[in-house]
């Protein structure tokens, strides 16, 4: 009896780890066979520059929930990095970016300073900025959406680098930043140590402030590049729409991906998986016509199969 | 001795009228900056706003008592409306049961998936709220079609209909919280979702039906926000498919300014209505300003939120 509990014990903790990969691969082989123009250059661009947003915003929210924390104010992270961009972008390109980086960066250290140094609870601290942020956003922009005719700045939305669009790139080069960062230094296993058991953290000395302001910071700036990056390439700072329910998005990938709520473990390539399984699902969805609202039906079964497959048992 | 005991005990109150005192100053110092505050159109429009707000924080509330959380409200609002919008043709009473059947239903699947599985509410809820969405755009041919209600019927008369020119809602969110408040206090329900959200496992060991509880709360929360949603399909005549975006995180945000801790255990439904009213009142007061525009609403909210979070955990050192 030992034997085939063990293997079925066996298998679905391998289900638990790997079911994204699965999940993703019968989808690609579901749409080689039966979606026209599937395996087409241009559709994987499409699907990647989509999906490019997503992921920046999700890796900084993997972080988060790997220290047993939430992030609700990314959406309104992005809507002020777009109300920012236009303000500064007399002064040149870099200075619009810098500026919208740093406001990311103040967002981020706010939530961090209330969630690590006042002891409020993440859904509460971040859902402050939530609300308050896309107001501010909306305040700043005088609630307008403004065309932006910067040409080097719209390049970024637009451009290649080696035939890869920019946006990609620079999702790609941060998703390896960030798995560098959790598997490779001391603060990604103190960021672990932090989500799976905090009073042992703060009893073992490590340094759990700072390892809370810091994953919150990391995760206000990655939403605020995400927010410029969506800018460019809409050409046009939507403070209004831009980010809209990005929040949910982001943590849907993240948990999809096989990060536990609960912390303690954090998933980069499974949270990568986790945004294309879902920018998969809503193509698939598209190409073969069902309207949005079995769409959004269908992810929401998916995210409820995702996680109860993923859950630890008590 | 006796000063230590008096500042406990000062601070105590503070920690646990807090809001209600800002409520009293807010309208205090409303009635006399603003000359059109006071007046009895400007309050029953504002007890009527806060009424349907009101309905789904009562059901947020017994949900974050218990230590959960509920982010299918907004969708389950929209939901309702538009299930009573379409029910309205077949009648009075299909108008009003259809939509607290249908989301009382999807608050009982929640509840079963949080108590039997042991999936976090923030994920199970937040699926839900996908899928009510998504079942909403389904009947309302993907939100083109807008169902409205025949402004002869008596169901009409719900959402419109007054004494002494006060909302027929504003008596139904009252009469609502107030048997929502014995329910908690006067209760065993009351007792065993004071303890689900209080020490869990030690509930389970006590046997408090930790599950039964779960489920009940959330099926709550689903009924009445489908109930606010009919109130309010009522009220304007018609479905509208775009409301409640948004709407959980009121309803999140007014429970907890009311003292109810996020963390479980502890809450009060006297501090949700409290909270609604703090939220509409600085809504209209911004409304009354007439130079700034409705973005600075959010802003205030959410620094207000913010102040009240803040006070209550450093009060509790």
């Amino acid at each position: 009896m030992t034997l085939t509990a063990t293997r079925t014990a066996t298998r679905t903790r391998w289900l638990q780890d790997n079911g994204v990969y699965v999940a993703v691969v019968a989808l690609v082989l579901f749409n080689v066979a039966f979606t026209a123009n599937f395996l087409t250059v241009g559709n994987f661009r499409t699907q990647l520059v989509q999906a490019a947003p997503v992921l920046i915003v999700a890796l900084g929210m993997a972080l988060v929930i790997g220290t047993e924390g939430v992030d609700l104010s990314v959406g309104a992270v992005m809507a002020l990095a777009a109300a920012i961009i236009p303000l500064y972008l007399g002064a040149g390109p870099l200075v619009a970016i810098m500026m919208a980086l740093t406001v990311g960066l103040a967002a981020g250290a706010f939530n961090g300073f209330l969630v690590a140094k006042v002891g409020i609870q993440p859904i509460v601290a971040t859902l402050a900025l939530l609300v308050g942020g896309r107001g501010l956003a909306l305040v700043i922009a005088d609630g307008r959406l403004v065309q932006l005719h910067d040409p080097a700045f719209l390049a970024l939305g637009t451009d290649d680098v080696l035939g890869i669009p920019i946006s990609v790139v620079i999702a790609g080069l941060l998703a390896l930043t960030v798995a560098a960062l959790t598997n490779r230094t001391t603060f990604g296993r103190q960021l672990v140590a932090v989500g799976g058991n905090r009073k042992a953290a703060t009893l073992a000395g490590l340094p759990v402030n700072r390892v809370l302001i810091g994953v919150y910071t990391i995760c206000g700036v990655l939403a605020a590049i995400s927010g410029v990056l969506a800018t460019s390439r809409l050409a046009a700072s939507d403070p209004a729409d831009m980010g809209l329910l990005m929040e949910l998005s982001a943590i849907t990938a993240v948990v999809v991906g096989g990060t536990p709520l609960t912390g303690g473990k954090v998933r980069v390539l499974g949270t990568v998986m986790g945004v294309v399984l879902m920018q998969l699902v809503r193509a698939t969805l598209i190409k073969h016509n069902l309207p949005d609202s079995i769409a959004q039906m269908i992810q929401a079964a998916i995210i409820v199969a995702a996680v109860y497959v993923a859950r630890e048992r008590r | 001795m006796s000063t230590v005991q008096a500042t406990a005990t000062r601070t105590k109150v503070l920690q646990r009228q807090g809001a209600a005192v800002a409520l009293i100053l807010m309208v205090a110092v409303s009635w006399l900056v603003f000359p059109r505050f006071g007046s009895l159109d400007n309050l029953r429009d504002l007890a009527l706003q806060g009424s349907f707000l009101a309905v789904i924080a009562l059901g947020m509330t017994f949900v974050i008592i218990t230590g959960g959380i509920d982010l299918s409200v907004g969708s389950l609002y929209a939901l309702g409306g538009v299930l009573a919008a379409w029910g309205s043709q077949y009648g009075f009473l299909v108008a009003l049961t259809l939509p607290l059947l249908v989301c009382g239903a999807i608050g009982f699947v929640n509840g079963l998936l949080i108590a039997r599985t042991n999936m976090a509410p923030f994920i199970v809820t937040l699926a839900s709220l996908l899928f009510a969405r998504g079942l909403l755009l389904a009947i309302t041919d993907e939100g083109a079609n807008t169902y409205q209600i025949a402004p002869d019927s008596a169901f009409v008369e719900l959402g419109r209909g007054t004494v002494f020119g006060f909302g027929y809602p504003i008596f139904i969110a009252a009469a609502l919280a107030v048997l929502g408040g014995l329910i908690l206090n006067r209760t065993t329900f009351g007792q065993n979702v004071f303890a689900t959200g209080g020490a869990e496992q030690s509930a389970v060991l006590l046997g408090v039906p930790v599950a039964k509880t779960k489920i009940g709360v959330y099926t709550m929360s689903g009924t009445l926000a489908g109930l606010a949603g009919a109130l309010t399909a009522a009220y304007l005549q018609s479905g509208v498919t775009v409301i409640g975006v948004g709407t959980e995180l009121d309803a999140i945000a007014v429970v907890v300014i009311g003292g109810t801790l996020l963390s479980g255990g502890m809450g009060t439904v006297l501090g949700t209505v409290i909270g609604v009213g703090l939220i509409k009142v600085i809504q209209n007061v911004i409304n009354q300003i007439g130079t700034l525009d409705s973005n600075y609403q959010s802003v205030v909210s959410g620094v207000f939120l913010l102040i009240v979070v803040v006070l209550q955990r450093i009060l509790r050192r």
